[in-house]
């Protein structure tokens, strides 16, 4: 039997903590989604309407590198958040997103979300919060790889 | 297990080179080998995993190797090197048949003993999967004495990542976790940290030896992550490396706070050496 979208979002990191209720309105801006491999799900540029939790699969984060090409920035697997540009204008994606497997996600509508966030301000507070911890996390994973430590240190 | 102790190492003969001959030479990455050295005379050290060789190019140097093959095993030595400078460019380029000077083995092994019974997580960074290489070889070679078992592994580029061609015989029997910091999009692959990989590795933190080794900086972000995860920091080992000479505790040139690494170490638990790592003197 099929698990509704109360029941997935309770296994969903991001929302640990948050009350049944509180999930419950988020769960009223969301729905499921599938990517086969290689479909994109944003482009740089493309209007930020919506963010992202995969629960199944692997997506890139890419940049168009001219010269280069796309370049993988990093790779978001299930259980893990895509998107942030939807919190703050202008809504704009900065980076493309592609699917590397089959990805199944929960898709969550922006302009919804902002409206509960801001007729409810401690949902609001609660999921800033929670986004505010994965932008620490991609920052500082971000400036580790920034030092380049698997370069060569010793030069015997 | 059938090492010499650092005491029996330490007689006049550990500063004399033992003649090994290069049997096998095979490229890992675009700077990596892997080189197999027999023995002049006698059956080979020994080896415990984690220890390491002074490894003497005739004519160039001598730098310390951390040894890459089976562990406890009289027999052919396994070195992989990263080609570096000029002592590690001459090991590397060293054909076959080339003698080259071996004193060793040195330093502290990896407890893997210790960990049987218990779940093991392997964390490994770079050319430090070369070291670990001996733990993941005697996990699968004892399989059936280890709860779960996972090696995660990082490094730069799809192209710098060491065995690969050894990852589907291991994920027979263990979880191989492979991410790179920067790919194309050929690489169908993970791109990030290595600790990304944590949150998904299967163990129970109270009955884990955690084994990490790779740049200092990502043991020490690794150890801290594996602490959040609730391993205790007695049983999170890393394998630590300063610049070495003699390999026997004498010159001093490996002092970190209170220990001599070639002597002491290199492999140390979390909880004796994470002080000295937050010294920035050192």
């Amino acid at each position: 039997m099929p698990r509704s979208l109360d029941e997935l979002l309770a296994d969903v990191p991001l929302f640990e903590g948050l009350g049944d209720a509180a999930r419950s309105l988020l769960a009223g801006c969301a729905r499921n989604v599938h990517f086969d491999a290689g479909d994109r799900l944003f482009r740089e540029g493309g209007e930020a309407d919506v963010f992202y939790v995969v629960r199944h699969g692997s997506v890139a984060v890419e940049a168009f590198v001219p010269a280069r090409g796309p370049v993988t920035i990093e790779t978001i697997e299930a259980g893990d958040v895509l998107g942030w540009s939807w919190l703050f204008p202008p809504y704009r994606w900065h980076f493309d997103a592609r699917a590397l497997t089959v990805v199944r996600a929960t898709v969550f509508d922006a302009r919804c979300l902002r409206e509960k966030c801001d007729s409810d301000p401690a949902l609001g507070y609660a999921l800033m919060g929670r986004f505010a911890q994965v932008l620490i996390d991609r920052l500082q994973s971000t400036r580790l790889r920034m030092l380049d430590v698997y370069g060569n240190g010793n030069r015997h | 297990m059938a090492t010499a102790t650092v005491t029996e190492q330490r007689g006049p003969g550990s500063m004399v080179p033992s003649s090994f001959r290069v049997a096998e030479r095979v490229q890992d990455t675009v700077d990596t080998w892997t080189l197999t050295l027999e023995p002049l005379e006698g059956a080979g050290p020994s080896i415990g995993a984690g220890q390491f060789m002074m490894v003497y190019a005739f004519g160039v140097g001598e730098v310390p190797i951390s040894v890459s093959g089976p562990p406890a095993r009289p027999g052919p030595v396994v070195l992989t090197v990263r080609s570096v400078g000029a002592v590690t460019a001459a090991i590397c380029g060293s054909e076959p048949g080339t003698t080259l000077g071996l004193r060793g083995p040195f330093g502290t092994p990896w407890p893997v003993e210790a960990a049987g019974g218990g779940d093991v997580v392997v964390i490994a960074g770079g050319i430090g999967l070369a070291p670990l290489r001996p733990v993941v070889l005697h996990v699968l070679g004892q399989r059936a004495g280890f709860g779960s078992a996972s090696v995660l592994y990082g490094a730069r580029t799809p192209g710098d990542l060491l065995y690969t061609g050894l990852f589907d015989e291991w994920r027979r029997a263990i979880d191989v976790d492979v991410t790179v910091d920067t790919a194309g999009p050929d690489w169908p692959g993970r791109v990030g940290v290595v600790t990304k990989l944590l949150p998904a590795a299967r163990f129970r933190p109270e009955r884990t030896t955690a084994f990490v080794c790779g740049p200092e900086i990502m043991m020490r972000f690794a150890a801290r992550a594996l602490l959040d995860r609730g391993i205790a920091p007695e049983r999170i080992l890393i394998s630590m490396e300063r610049h070495m000479d003699c390999g026997i505790g004498l010159c001093g040139h490996c002092q970190l706070g209170p220990t001599l690494i070639c002597r002491d170490g290199p492999v140390y638990p979390y909880s004796s050496i994470a002080r000295w790592l937050e010294v920035r003197e050192l």
